[in-house]
């Protein structure tokens, strides 16, 4: 392999590869796309800018005077790239998508359109609230349906994704512990199977943490949990349903008990998807439960983000919310709560989380969809997806080994473990296997707890056809990694790479492109 | 229920498969008591896509647009024009519907373009390296003293009075619970900034220095002495950028010596929204690198040998450290970073630097019109696209005013720094290349108006 300034050149055919080399490294629709740097230079652009009016510099002392190093391309040099480079990328759009905990489902395009709409798209943040009544009304509105949703009292809705979220209402906790007095409770439990993001949040926001053990069938052990509470600790972080795919059965007992040692309880919403329309998390004595918008509401993810994690809050959380939050008084009009206009009724906000509004754009999709949906479609959609779930689960269970298979009926998601494969064969073989059979793969090795786990989630937008072809595709790879098949353990054969070497990428980083004539010159 | 494919005969078919008499049957393990069997109180039922557009179409129309009069508000957020290809490109359903590349082999789209946006942003800030992007330029602030904190073991940060109000508000509220010591002040109406003061602040307990560029006020000033002031003392220089358009016109604070420079990258390529969805943008110097927030992208090399790009040097992150993370971040702003990216392209260096000598001058001629307004004074000597306006009278009332006359005039100084009546009668006025002669003319115009 080489590069030159003109572009990819591959130097030799690859021993073992099937297809002859061609001079391009293109075939037909699979294509080689160099990058910006290699096919772009500073010269070209593709705008036109309008000429600068004459005027005396203000930039003092500090005008640039050496090159930034940006290559650009024209505009039709630009769309071939970026629609390349979309070509070697799996999306929902292309098909099946079930990586599970993540919640991949279809994103309605009327989301889109409503979100490009100027009168949402093109506000200024801190444009005068008199002008921006529409944008306000959105955020206003979704919060009361979040209200209703889950059974709280407030939310707020400035945190910029889940993890945020989370950190949301953690530092609500602490801010209400201080109020009361009780800022020695130091310690955060949080059950073993939980997301990393949440000790990661507690810790971050100066907490000590404490793992809970699972029970054998995959939920939080109770009894454990109960000794363990005490005037030292602040919360408990619960997912619910689990990332075993379970429902925590005991979420009620296990509030009434923390909420009785002075504690709270935190519960990583990240799998409402599962619950919505159907149970309000309220009702479990829930004190705050961050909802991943773009999961359970369906803003596409984008190839990591943007998100979007508001946060329900029970009364006694909710003064503590941070800025800004809207304000509906009696005659329509919609008030931005922040630093200008908070006054002697919010003296508990903790403050901002971030700059501006949190995720406009985020919420027009999100509210588009719950009113698309209605009361009756959001039930229907929780309904859909433990279905389809339950399906995966009891037509695969004889294939693989579901560890919780006897817990009772799984929520959002369906696991399975490595365990019953071929001696020297893992869940990475069945998920690059997958991938040769033109399915995205499943979540690999997680939940810790489970040995090669594999976390299979299809979300309610999928028939009963593409299910059925999945669950054949995932049989015969499981077949043939129990059968010990080598051919799988160099797959995928047909993807744009083949397995790639992350331990050099993280031996000897490469995070920037560098010049390799200027960096062979260097050495 | 038009996203639902499952038809009742499915549905029957598929409960035979699992074995449950009923739907209900799936749902045993939740308690009575958190059951919820009626309606959802006052949602109505689903509704066809003609009747959400109109319900939406409604709530935005309540709104007065960035393009609809003469527009000048910026302070941290910026009205520039995207080529129509930007959009188009993101909106293609391999990038859109993609997920976090967890699967590289099939996610080389995404991985290629996070390469070639942590390059371009680490040129543009100055820096060696960058990351794959953070929720936006205030949280990559507050990450950033984060790190600082990490990489020199001190707690103090000392923020510059320049920094926009929000970010020390974002930073404050963290510190709170971290028990970071911020020491800040409001700035003055004065044509520096507070560089002398930063300098002599700094001491054996400073972990970091944390300076706007340009400042709030839209000042500029050369980082390089506050740099090699830091250094001395071992503490870092965090440079935030909020308008990145700017670094075609100006030098680099990774030039001037900055260790750390975060940035909002709205700007470039992804549009107001009313604050949201941003993008931060987040480099640093190699040796860092290990302490850096958030995701990375890295090249490596396939099976075959060729080259491919990972998510690398994930022992940093929350999935493997748990609570030993340096940061609780879980992803990115991929789909803004990918915006970001693609307008980058179009602009080119050439097109950067035009660009920016637009705004520039745009705005050179615009402070010069406006200062002949009677009341009007020009703060700041010294700016990019920027400029702060001293009125004759409060601020907060006379934007109000304007707006009712269509012209959406600036930001008071008095909404971001209630309560400071120094600051009462400031007015920072953005200028960008959407903004027209005629537009400027009917600000100065009616600012006389509303002034008299």
């Amino acid at each position: 392999m080489s590069i030159n300034a003109s572009g990819w050149r591959p130097e030799a055919p690859q021993q073992g590869t099937s297809a002859a080399p061609t001079f391009t490294g293109n075939k037909a629709l699979m294509l080689e796309e160099a990058l910006i740097f290699e096919i772009g230079d500073t010269t070209t652009t593709g705008v036109e800018v309008a000429a600068p009016a004459k005027v005396q510099s203000r930039l003092g002392e500090l005008a640039r005077t050496t090159a930034i190093g940006l290559p650009g391309l024209s505009e039709p040099e630009t769309v071939r790239h970026y629609t390349r480079l979309s070509r070697q990328n799996y999306g929902i759009d292309l098909g099946f998508f079930p990586l599970g905990s993540c919640t991949m489902k279809h994103n309605p395009r009327l989301n889109e359109k409503m979100a490009r709409l100027p009168g949402f798209a093109d506000v200024h943040p801190l444009a005068p609230v008199d002008t921006v009544q529409g944008a306000l009304g959105v955020i206003n509105e979704l919060a009361v349906w979040l209200i209703e949703l889950t059974g709280m009292y407030g939310v707020a809705m400035t945190p910029k994704a889940g993890a945020h979220g989370e950190l949301c209402g953690i530092l609500c906790i602490k801010a209400a512990l201080e109020k009361r007095g009780e800022g020695h409770r130091k310690v955060v439990l949080v059950p073993e199977s939980a997301h990393g993001t949440n000790p990661a949040t507690a810790a971050f926001a100066g907490f000590k943490v404490e793992d809970i053990p699972a029970t054998a069938e995959g939920r939080v052990d109770l009894d454990a949990l109960k000794s363990r509470l005490g005037p030292d600790v602040a919360a408990v972080m619960i997912t619910n349903p689990n990332t075993c795919g379970l429902f925590e059965r005991d979420m009620k007992a296990i509030s009434d008990a923390v909420h009785a040692a002075g504690g709270y309880v935190y519960c990583d919403g990240a799998n409402f998807n599962a619950i919505v329309g159907r149970v309000r998390p309220g009702d479990l004595g829930i004190d705050a439960m961050h909802i991943n918008l773009h999961k359970t509401f369906s803003t596409p993810h984008g190839g990591g983000g943007p998100g979007s994690g508001p946060v329900v809050l029970s009364e006694a959380l909710a003064p503590f919310g941070p800025l800004p939050f809207t304000e509906r008084h009696a005659d329509g009009h919609i008030t931005l709560v922040e630093e200008e206009t908070v006054d002697d009724r919010h003296p508990d906000s903790f403050g901002r989380m971030t700059a501006f509004n949190g995720q406009m754009g985020m919420f027009t999709r999100a509210l588009t969809y719950i009113l698309s949906h209605g009361a009756d479609g959001l039930r229907q959609v929780a309904e859909d997806a433990v279905l389809n779930a339950n399906y995966i689960l009891r037509s695969l269970d004889k294939t693989l080994v579901a560890p919780f298979g006897p817990s009772g009926p799984c929520m959002h998601e369906a696991l399975f473990s490595d365990e019953n494969l071929a001696e020297g064969f893992s869940t990475i073989d069945v998920a690059k296997g997958l991938i040769d059979e033109g399915y995205h793969p499943m979540t690999m090795y997680f939940p810790l707890v489970v040995h090669g786990a594999m976390l299979i989630e299809p979300t309610e937008t999928e028939s009963k056809a593409a299910l059925d072809q999945f669950i054949g595709a995932l049989r015969s790879v499981a077949e043939r990694a129990k059968a010990g098949d080598v051919a799988l353990k160099s797959a995928p054969h047909f993807a744009p790479r083949s397995r790639l070497d992350e331990t050099l990428a993280a031996r000897k980083p490469v995070l920037v492109w560098k010049d390799p004539v200027l960096a062979e010159a260097a050495e | 229920m038009r996203y639902l494919p499952l038809t009742s005969q499915d549905r029957t078919e598929m409960l035979a498969v699992i074995g449950a008499s009923s739907i209900d049957n799936l749902f045993v393990d939740v308690p009575e008591i958190a059951r919820l069997d009626g309606p959802i109180h006052g949602l109505p039922m689903h509704a066809s896509e003609l009747a959400v557009e109109r319900h939406m179409t409604a709530l935005a129309r309540k709104n007065v647009a960035a393009s609809d009069g003469p527009f000048f508000l910026g302070c941290g957020a910026y009205k520039h024009h995207v080529p129509a290809s930007v959009d188009h490109l993101i909106q293609r359903g391999e990038f859109l519907t993609a997920y976090t590349p967890y699967q590289p082999e099939i996610a080389q789209g995404t991985l290629q373009m996070l390469f070639e946006f942590q390059t371009q942003v680490a040129r543009l800030l100055g820096t060696d390296v960058a990351n794959a992007s953070m929720y936006d330029g205030s949280t990559a602030c507050w990450e950033a003293i984060g790190m600082a904190r990490r990489v020199t073991k001190r707690a103090k940060a000392i923020l510059s009075s320049g920094l926009h109000p929000h970010y020390v508000s974002v930073a404050k509220t963290m510190a709170k619970f971290t028990g970071d010591v911020l020491e800040t002040a409001a700035p003055h109406l004065a044509p520096e900034g507070d560089i002398a003061d930063l300098i002599a602040a700094i001491d054996g307990d400073t972990s970091c220095v944390v300076v706007q560029y340009p400042d709030i006020l839209g000042r500029i000033a050369d980082l390089s002495e506050l740099a090699a002031a830091c250094q001395a003392k071992k503490a870092l220089l965090i440079a935030v950028v909020t308008e990145p358009v700017a670094l075609g016109a100006i030098r680099s604070p990774g030039e001037m010596g900055a260790d750390i420079v975060v940035g909002e990258g709205q700007s470039i390529g992804v549009g107001l929204q009313f604050g949201g969805p941003y993008v931060g943008l987040f480099g640093c110097k190699e040796k860092y690198v290990r302490q850096m927030p958030g995701r990375l992208c890295g090249e490596t090399q396939d099976a075959d040998g060729r080259r491919g790009f990972v998510l690398t040097l994930s022992t940093r992150e929350q999935h493997i450290r748990r609570e030993k993370a340096t940061s609780n971040i879980c992803t990115n702003s991929g789909l803004c970073a990918l915006a970001f990216s693609i307008h980058m392209t179009l602009l080119g260096e050439a097109g950067l630097r035009a660009l920016a000598e637009t705004n520039h001058a745009g705005a050179v001629a615009a402070a010069e019109r406006l200062v002949q307004v009677p009341g009007v004074e020009l703060v700041t000597p010294v700016f990019f696209n920027e400029f702060t306006l001293k009125l004759s009278q409060e601020a907060r009332p006379i934007v109000r005013a304007l707006a009712d006359k269509g012209i959406l005039a600036g930001v008071s100084l008095g909404r971001l720094y209630p309560g400071d009546d120094a600051l009462a009668n400031g007015l920072v006025v953005a200028v960008t290349e959407t903004t027209t002669a005629e537009d400027v003319e009917a600000l100065a115009t009616a600012l006389q108006e509303v002034l008299a």
